[in-house]
């Protein structure tokens, strides 16, 4: 395994474990498909979130948030019809929330949550 | 509240407008948006105010920042709101204390310094008018936000050192960072040479042209020269402006605030004391002359000779169309121009200096021997300064060569200085006889008030009603020949034109080539 890899899977378990704290329950992890990859698939309540962790160990580089485009935003959308598709469920409320941690591996890592963007 | 509030100042044409800047942070992905009928250079602001809070050492939110410039309809252009917006920004993410009506005008660099912009005088103006006094704008922009009375005007070099003042943590800022005076001020104070401007004292002879001149800078006439090349008239235009008194404060204010808004350079600007003069070239577009450009039109040559001299030389080669558009502005001191971005109104109460040769091949003077032009060569050569542009022509002087006998005796002609003097006492009269009507030179005088309370007997102005009635003179002309005999009076200080005056007055008037 690759140090950003490394690095991106630490996020995650950081990022799930903030949903969690947050009241959500995780009911899928890493799920794939032709389209992409989703990181993480939670129940808000009644909503479907399909979270996308961004992991970064500095700004060096920009903020996390902004690695995430519009058309990052769209290929979430379909993903999460694909996923519903899938599991044959039918999910009326649905949205993408992105989670950005900043992990410089010495200090605690920061995250942050944006609830239902694009 | 993630919502900033600050202040500053859309320009159309002289008119300033408080312009209100909202800032809001969304909690959704990173973007900056600007509301509010941005150009092209206002919405690179995004860029700007990005990298100069960052290098600053406070940099702006990562989260959606929408900046709204209030009111939304008026277009707002120029890269003079980059401070306000990000002040309004930095606000929002409560990283300076609440800027109250403070007004900013100012752009950003990369770097976080401060630029200085175009049109900072009459902004500054609009601000104080609209009840905003405290002002902050860029170091290099300091003194002349400093002229408008009643400002309290801050300069700032930085953006780092203005958040320091508002609040900002002083650990995160780039205090230390000091950039150099733009370098257009020290140009400002070693490069430019001061022009010594030109004296009368080089002008030797032309007796009747010096004596014309004198009489258009006393009253404010316009002035037509006619003559062959070489005879000095270009020479006689540019020393015109020498001639006239120095700008009231209020006229100051008027030409330096077109000046701030036509500066190319950043150069810090000073208050214009002196009467301006504009030189343009025969091949001027109307735009050029009377004002234009793209979106809002900025001023042109006319309005930049406001309270000045605007000098045509060869005025017969300039395009019919340019000379004519110059009639309104003759009349009402004023340019209005209609554009579909907006209506740009620019004061243009200039002075009109033309200059002519007497026909395409310049030689048509004296006996003409040498001159080979035809009759009507130089009659439509002429003819192209069209009659109701020259019936505004108070003065039209044919000027000659001059003589062998005036030439090389150069300090024997008087000085500028000593004639100023006398225009200047020329001046004090007549405000002192036209302050009733709202007056204050006698080319202003209205057909009414001469025709009316500043008539005079009908001996005097015999000669003139004759004209009249041949047909000689038009009504306009009849007018204009009244308003130099005042002038006359002035510099000769009588209280009241005499019959002597109308008819040196109607000489002045008529030398003008009939060809």
């Amino acid at each position: 395994m690759r140090a950003k890899d490394v690095l991106g899977r630490r996020g995650e378990e950081l990022a799930a474990g903030y949903l969690e704290a947050q009241g959500m329950r995780i009911v899928d992890r890493n799920w794939r498909c032709s389209e992409g990859e989703i990181d993480i698939v939670a129940l808000d309540g009644d909503a479907l979130v399909i979270a996308e962790v961004k992991t970064r160990k500095s700004l060096a580089y920009g903020h996390p948030f902004e690695a995430v485009g519009v058309d990052k935003l769209a290929r979430l959308h379909r993903l999460a019809s694909a996923w519903c598709r899938d599991h044959e469920l039918r999910m009326p409320l649905r949205r993408v929330d992105v989670v950005a941690v900043l992990d410089d591996g010495i200090g605690e890592p920061a995250v942050e949550h944006l609830k239902g963007v694009g | 509240m993630a919502l900033g509030r600050t202040y500053s100042v859309a320009l159309v044409g002289l008119n300033g407008y408080i312009v209100e800047v909202e800032a809001d942070i969304g909690q959704t992905l990173p973007a900056f948006i600007i509301l509010g009928l941005p150009d092209a250079s206002l919405n690179e602001a995004k860029e700007r105010i990005r990298s100069a809070a960052q290098n600053s050492g406070i940099p702006l939110s990562r989260r959606k920042i929408t900046a709204n410039l209030i009111p939304a309809s008026l277009p707002k252009r120029g890269s003079g709101f980059d401070l306000a917006i990000a002040m309004a920004a930095l606000l929002a993410s409560n990283d300076v204390r609440s800027t109250g009506r403070t007004v900013f005008i100012a752009e950003l660099g990369l770097d976080g310094r401060l630029r200085p912009v175009r049109g900072v005088l009459p902004a500054v103006m609009a601000a104080v008018r609209a009840g905003y006094a405290d002002v902050v704008v860029a170091q290099a922009n300091a003194a002349e936000a400093q002229l408008v009375p009643g400002a309290r005007v801050q300069g700032y070099a930085t953006l780092a050192r203005l958040a320091f003042d508002f609040g900002a943590d002083p650990q995160d800022l780039a205090l230390d960072f000091d950039p150099a005076p733009e370098s257009s001020e020290a140009e400002a104070e070693a490069g430019v040479p001061s022009l010594v401007p030109p004296d009368m004292r080089d002008v030797s002879g032309q007796g009747d042209a010096r004596r014309a001149l004198e009489v258009a800078a006393a009253g404010a006439h316009h002035l037509l020269l006619t003559g062959p090349p070489g005879a000095g008239k270009t020479m006689l235009a540019e020393r015109l402006p020498g001639l006239l008194p120095d700008l009231g404060d209020a006229e100051a204010m008027e030409v330096t605030a077109i000046h701030s808004l036509c500066s190319l350079t950043s150069a810090s600007l000073h208050l214009v004391r002196r009467p301006p003069y504009e030189n343009p070239h025969h091949t001027a577009t109307p735009a050029a002359i009377i004002g234009g450009g793209s979106g809002l039109p900025r001023p042109g040559a006319a309005s930049r000779a406001h309270r000045g001299v605007l000098f045509l030389d060869e005025a017969p080669e300039y395009e019919r169309r340019v000379l004519d558009a110059l009639r309104q502005p003759l009349e009402s001191g004023e340019l209005v121009l209609h554009r579909s971005a907006g209506t740009a109104a620019y004061p243009a109460r200039f002075q009109l200096v033309l200059a002519a040769n007497p026909c395409p091949c310049g030689k048509a003077t004296g006996k003409g021997v040498d001159c080979i032009c035809t009759p009507t060569m130089r009659r439509r050569y002429l003819a192209r300064m069209s009659g109701p542009l020259l019936d505004r022509v108070d003065i039209q002087l044919q000027v000659e060569r001059v003589s062998l006998a005036d030439f090389g005796q150069p300090a024997a002609e008087e000085d500028t200085a000593t004639i100023a003097a006398r225009v200047q006492a020329a001046r004090e009269r007549q405000l002192g006889r036209l302050l009733p009507f709202s007056l204050e030179t006698n080319a202003q005088v209205p057909g009414r008030v001469l025709r009316g309370a500043l008539r005079l007997g009908a001996p005097t102005t015999r000669i003139l009603d004759h004209a009249l009635e041949r047909g000689v003179l038009t009504a306009r002309g009849y007018d204009r020949v009244l308003r130099l005999a005042w002038t006359l009076a002035d510099l000769a200080l009588r209280e009241v034109p005499e019959a002597d005056d109308i008819g040196l007055a109607l000489n002045l008037r008529q030398a003008a080539v009939a060809a």
